[in-house]
């Protein structure tokens, strides 16, 4: 729903990054715990891009997923609901690992020749 | 194709893999300073082999532009001495009824600013008019077809029309939608969402961003329970599975029911408040 936000920021952080330079790639690290849906940030990118100095630029979405270490027995667990617990004690005094990510990666730039 | 991973010890590898596949972008990318050149590409791109390109490391919050403007909202409104609390929920969920009966009821108690988000029209800020100490309307629309939820430059826009030191307490009344406003930090104290019991008990499941945002959940329209399927219960067992901290109101924004709660709770929010007269 907010894909096409979400793409103008990204837009706006690459072309500081690019400093002029032609963008190939854009790689985004995006945690499962983020209402974002990658086929729709990927549509939103080339609507938004069309037509600019990114217009073909690939966005590549890489998809992060839920961990939670337990405070109580230590183990990981790998989450596929949103709901914070242990997978091992089902305890809920668990820390989170990794699924909150909501980061412009890197960017591919061909250097002026 | 062959990629030359150049790490910050000064060991280079090379990793000989089909990609343009790209899809499992290695975490230890991540570490310290990093290039990675595309000695010979294949594929779909090849327009640009000849140059090669280069891999340059943002490691950026995806929202980072909104964040830094949060910030400048946040020192400014602090500077002000007004607290900020965002109010979001799903249309129709009872946001404006609530703020209007909150509006009549500390009027001598707070002095509350509102800033009204919506999409186009000004229905609920007209509501507002003649309640809060001073209200802004910022439409939308203005955004790429009509932005979904307030962003730290909208709220930033309507802050300049609001008398900031005449304030203790700013509502911002976000636009009505359970997904888009729960990523955009605007630079609020508090976050507040206000649930509504015909949405169904699972919603936190579904929504779970929203929820776990929240530091206060107000159930409303409670008054409906002996004539909907709704398991109260449920709802806050799932609730406490995404956010086990948030504290939870029930009220009746149309009979009263527990509001007060609600009001204490924005009291609390500003150090100077008076409290409740009985």
């Amino acid at each position: 729903m907010h894909e096409l936000a979400l793409s103008q920021a990204i837009a706006a952080s690459v072309e500081r990054h690019a400093d002029g330079r032609h963008v190939t790639r854009v790689r985004v690290r995006i945690g499962h715990l983020r209402q974002v849906v990658p086929e729709s940030l990927r549509f939103s990118w080339t609507l938004l891009t069309e037509g600019s100095a990114l217009d073909g630029t690939e966005l590549l979405v890489e998809h992060v997923p839920a961990v939670v270490a337990c405070n109580d027995c230590a183990e990981m667990s790998t989450l596929d609901l949103p709901i914070l617990v242990c997978h091992a004690c089902h305890g809920h005094d668990v820390t989170l690992v990794s699924g909150d990510e909501f980061l412009i990666d890197s960017i591919d730039v061909m250097e002026v020749a | 194709m062959g990629r030359f991973h150049h790490h910050a010890d000064g060991t280079v590898h090379r990793h000989d893999h089909d990609h343009l596949e790209d899809d499992h972008l290695e975490g230890h990318h991540l570490e310290g300073h990093h290039i990675e050149e595309h000695a010979r590409d294949v594929g779909d791109h090849t327009g640009y082999l000849e140059t090669g390109s280069t891999r340059v490391e943002v490691l950026e919050a995806l929202l980072s532009e909104n964040d830094r403007i949060a910030a400048a909202n946040r020192r400014d409104l602090a500077e002000a001495g007004v607290r900020t609390v965002n109010v979001m929920s799903s249309p129709g969920a009872g946001k404006t009824t609530l703020l209007r009966s909150t509006l009549i009821a500390l009027e001598d108690r707070l002095r509350i600013g509102v800033l009204e988000g919506d999409i186009a029209t000004s229905i609920d800020a007209d509501l507002l008019e003649g309640h809060a100490a001073a209200v802004a309307l910022v439409n939308t629309s203005a955004g790429f077809g009509g932005e979904c939820h307030l962003d730290a430059v909208m709220v930033r826009s309507g802050l300049t029309r609001l008398p900031l030191r005449a304030l203790d307490l700013l509502v911002i009344e976000n636009v009505g939608n359970l997904v888009c406003p729960a990523e955009f930090d605007v630079g609020e104290d508090a976050r507040a969402m206000i649930f509504s019991v015909t949405e169904g008990e699972e919603k936190p499941l579904k929504y779970p961003v929203m929820f776990r945002v929240a530091d206060v959940v107000v159930v409303n329209k409670v008054d409906l329970l002996p004539y909907l399927d709704f398991d109260l219960d449920r709802f806050l067992a799932n609730l406490r599975d995404v956010n086990p901290d948030a504290t939870v109101i029930q009220v009746s924004a149309k009979t009263g029911e527990g509001v007060a709660v609600w009001f204490d709770w924005l009291c609390g929010l500003v150090p100077s408040a008076p409290a409740a007269r009985t």
